[in-house]
């Protein structure tokens, strides 16, 4: 593995870590994908970056695990029933 | 660089993203058929369905009603609002839309109502919002080489390797505490686009159809708002190593 940046193609650093998102998101059209996955394959930075991204995202997906409170559950149901009453 | 600042793609393409994506009813490998004899079993009362949308729904419809009404009382209060108006609706709801668009759509429309009321600004109320989002960059442009330099737009000192960090600090509580606060820092729209996408795991097309952005802007958007989580732990594992 190198050590140290290097734009072996079009790309540079600075412009890699700008089209990151639409990387992930499969949005760029193939050519400028083909162009962004060769400098990342030679680019230690922008491996890591990449990666520190990809982290990132499942590290936001880890916030969301709280459960519905009971308490909140039994007032909702409550209105549930009063709707369903009036209905 | 042009796929990624496309600003000129306006709002109205919020227009013809309200149409349901043909998503898989909640989450699952049921059918839109499934979805309407859900919302049978809901119109005729049934608790077990009423229950199980709550589990679905409810602390996402939270979170977001804390990004209009930045106060536990008062998004509580719109998330309430919002399961009456959804129960009150359900006789006339058609189905053009999945139901959660629907719901979702109520929930924005009631915590919409509430904060201007309370004389707040609300995400998406105008394009220039979003002209204010475009223009930061990604990363702080002194990481790289200048453009005076033989290594222009290369890094000058590379990005750690976070692999190497164990996962259970990567996803202990102290991450999670710095990644709630970085968010608050963002932009409403920001926000609002980085909790529904990478909290909730909602599709481009779902926050698309409830909110009126575009897929482009959207992503912008959320393109932008990692990029800040990120540079938050990026300074905070810095400041960590020095102690």
């Amino acid at each position: 593995m190198r050590s140290e940046s290097s734009a072996s193609n079009g790309l540079l650093c600075k412009e890699v870590v700008e089209l990151v998102t639409d990387y992930l998101e499969d949005a760029l059209l193939p050519e400028k994908r083909a162009q962004f996955e060769e400098h990342v394959a030679g680019c230690v930075g922008c491996t890591n970056y990449v990666e520190q991204v990809r982290l990132t995202i499942g590290m936001l997906r880890n916030l969301a695990q709280e459960p519905v409170f009971p308490e909140t559950k039994e007032e909702l149901l409550q209105v549930f029933r009063q709707w369903k009453n009036h209905q | 660089m042009g796929e990624v600042t496309n600003q000129s793609a306006s709002q109205s393409d919020a227009e013809i993203a309200g149409q349901t994506t043909g998503e898989a009813w909640l989450n699952g490998a049921t059918t839109s058929e499934g979805e309407s004899d859900f919302i049978e079993r809901l119109r005729n009362g049934n608790e077990e369905a009423f229950v199980f949308l709550v589990d679905q729904y409810h602390r996402t419809m939270f979170r977001l009603a804390m990004i209009y009404v930045p106060k536990q009382a008062g998004a509580e209060e719109v998330v309430q609002e919002a399961w009456v108006g959804v129960l009150q609706g359900l006789d006339r709801f058609e189905g053009r839309s999945s139901l959660k668009t629907w719901i979702f759509r109520i929930l924005t429309n009631c915590a919409k109502t509430y904060a201007l009321r309370e004389g707040r600004s609300i995400p998406f109320s105008s394009l220039a919002d979003m002209e204010i989002d475009s223009d930061e960059p990604t990363v702080d442009p002194d990481r790289f080489f200048p453009p005076t330099a033989r290594k222009t737009g290369t890094w000058i000192s590379l990005p750690e390797n976070w692999d190497e960090f164990p996962e259970e600090r990567l996803l202990s509580q102290e991450i999670s505490a710095q990644i709630e606060s970085a968010i608050e820092g963002l932009s409403l729209n920001q926000r609002t686009v980085i909790t529904l996408h990478d909290i909730e795991g909602w599709t481009s097309e779902e926050i698309c159809g409830v909110l009126g952005v575009s897929v482009t802007n959207q992503r912008v958007l959320l393109h932008r708002a990692r990029s800040k989580v990120r540079r938050a732990l990026e300074r905070y594992f810095d400041e960590k190593e020095e102690v």
